[in-house]
């Protein structure tokens, strides 16, 4: 039988488009360092100024590799949510997931820090932080999980989501009224979203988070392929529909969540990026789109922040505006183009 | 010796219907392997519902459904899915499938977890594709196709999946004459072929006292099953509609306007 198309060269083409986003992203940042001194401090070869090595290695590595992690996992998060409520438009951000760990976070940032003064820079603090946004997450998409079995329509699925959104943005703003300004600032830096300035626990936890999240979805590939034809149909084909619901969603709310605890609510990546993926790889065999739609998150991110970073000069743009310029313009373009949004 | 006939599906005094909600009862029915067989009757009398039921979609209420000798409920999700395939009147929820995609997702019972089709999946594949004239469309997405083409491969992809049972949800809906003799045509070619039993609702009566083997009627009484020559012998059918509105000609087996 004639199989339909490989994607071999479609991924080394990705993977290719990856390495240089990389290099870009590392080769850029408000200190100028020329590109063969950051190949070579790359290749642990001496620089011409040591600081240089400093730079590289401790801050702009970290951050480009959170900035993988982040696009990545986001861009799978929102796969996953689309093939789950069967809704192209399905994002974390869309459905309020993001606003479930912005207020698991706020409640965290402010309101604990409120009551009991302590600073949660500390290991376990990370952990309380990631735990507080993947809880936040996972308890709005329970919600519109149920609510979505019972109504079936794309439009009022969304419209509640933005509901969510400006619920829980509701009792963010109580508790910024109430809160200190230290916390407060601390909360609206968080919110502008940042893969930088995360520490090495940070980072560490955050991988574990994204490598399990990519395995749960791995253990969901026949499921997920089955769902494409709607839940009835994957029951009639053998799938536990109450098991594979529930790991897809535990998947999904922690990358979703995990993401957001470090790197803040960061807009559209999650949607856009399935999209962006399919106009490449033509297929909606999950195993194909899993391993497409993390590698093409993780360089629209990392593209997202080298933008951001604004080549050479000091300041730095929050990277949720970045997402939103880019991620916002494109949707828009999908609905205009294909009128209507196939998944 | 005489040949022992082998039952595959068959029920006994099943009641069904949403939790207290008894919508039809006293269901009797027994189904061979190699049979077309069609369930008729008014709109709202519960087709569907049966065919649900049958499909394990929704708990029955009373009775016992049996399938291939051995209680509906006792089978795990996945032996079932090796024993009953179906073809539902809801559309995929992803238009974004190729054919061959979409066929090909009626192998998951038999593949490993990655999902990898075996040299004996693509036969099983091969076979569909063929049996439903759909080589050409192999690679179209199934927002392409007409809905003609569409219940086709959904039929195909049914019939890949390999089950000895087959229930189809009113595969004739939306369809013009001839595309609803085509698929019935083809459905009986299927269960008389490949020895399987095949189950399908439909208001298509006329059609269906021409190509069924058996016909169940649900009237919400008696629930009449049978051949059709029976039925229409025992004037089963008549009572069927209101006889002021439309009357049936037993002699060329199809309904009339009353005048």
């Amino acid at each position: 039988m004639q199989r339909p198309r490989s994607y071999r060269i479609s991924f080394i083409l990705i993977g290719l488009a990856l390495l240089c986003s990389w290099v870009l992203n590392i080769g850029s940042g408000s200190v100028h360092i020329p590109f063969e001194d950051t190949v070579s401090i790359l290749l642990r070869g001496k620089p011409q100024i040591e600081a240089w090595s400093y730079i590289v290695w401790n801050y702009r590595l970290p951050k480009s590799f959170t900035a993988i992690l982040v696009g990545g996992g986001l861009s799978l998060s929102g796969l996953l949510m689309q093939t789950l409520f069967r809704n192209p438009l399905a994002g974390p951000f869309v459905l309020g997931i993001s606003s479930g760990a912005s207020l698991g976070a706020a409640l965290l940032l402010m309101g604990v820090t409120m009551i009991t003064g302590m600073a949660s820079f500390s290991f376990l603090g990370d952990i309380s932080l990631a735990l507080a946004a993947s809880v936040g997450s996972f308890l709005v998409l329970s919600v519109v999980m149920v609510v979505a079995q019972r109504v079936k329509d794309t439009m009022a699925l969304l419209i509640i989501g933005l509901m969510f959104g400006s619920i829980t943005s509701a009792i963010v703003s109580v508790l910024a009224y109430f809160s200190s300004a230290e916390s407060l600032q601390r909360f609206i830096f968080w919110s502008f979203g940042s893969v930088g300035n995360l520490t090495p626990n940070q980072i560490f936890l955050l991988t574990g988070i994204v490598i399990i999240g990519l395995l749960l979805s791995m253990l969901s590939l026949k499921p997920l392929n089955a769902f494409l034809l709607g839940e009835h149909y994957a029951q009639s084909l053998g799938v536990s529909l109450k098991k594979s619901r529930l790991i897809i969603i535990i998947a999904t709310g922690l990358l979703a969540g995990g993401i957001t605890a470090f790197a803040g609510p960061i807009a559209f990546v999650g949607l856009a990026v399935p999209h962006l993926t399919r106009q490449i790889f033509d297929t909606m065999e999950h195993k194909v789109l899993i391993p497409a739609v993390f590698l093409y998150g993780a360089i629209l991110m990392l593209l997202c922040d080298t933008l951001a970073q604004w080549p050479n000069s000091a300041s730095v743009l929050p990277i949720n505006a970045i997402t939103s310029l880019v991620g916002a313009p494109v949707v828009i373009w999908l609905l205009v183009r294909k009128r209507k949004m196939l998944f | 010796m005489e040949k022992r006939i082998q039952k595959n599906l068959s029920a006994h005094n099943l009641a069904i219907g949403y939790g207290k909600n008894v919508v039809v009862e006293h269901i009797d029915f027994s189904l061979e392997l190699g049979t077309l067989c069609a369930i008729v009757g008014v709109n709202g009398i519960g087709k569907s519902t049966l065919l649900r039921t049958l499909g394990r979609f929704q708990p029955k209420l009373s009775g016992n459904i049996t399938l291939n000798n051995k209680e509906l409920d006792q089978y795990s999700p996945l032996d079932l899915s090796k024993k009953l395939s179906v073809v539902l009147t809801e559309q995929p929820a992803s238009k974004n499938l190729t054919v061959l995609e979409l066929i090909a997702l009626g192998r998951q019972p038999y593949t490993n977890w990655l999902g990898t089709l075996s040299p004996e999946d693509e036969k099983y594949i091969q076979i569909a594709l063929n049996a439903f004239l759909l080589n050409d469309l192999k690679h179209r997405k199934c927002h392409e196709l007409s809905d003609g083409q569409l219940q086709r491969v959904l039929i195909a992809r049914a019939m890949a999946q390999d089950t000895p049972l087959i229930l189809l949800d009113e595969p004739t809906t939306h369809l013009d004459l001839y595309h609803k003799v085509q698929i019935l045509k083809m459905l009986q070619q299927l269960a008389h072929d490949q020895q399987k039993t095949i189950v399908f609702t439909t208001h298509e009566i006329e059609l269906a006292i021409q190509l069924c083997d058996n016909i169940l009627i649900l009237d919400g009484k008696e629930n009449p099953f049978g051949d059709p020559c029976e039925l229409i012998e025992q004037k089963h059918f008549e009572k069927l509609f209101p006889s002021e509105m439309v009357q049936f000609d037993a002699k060329t087996g199809s309904f009339k306007v009353s005048k």
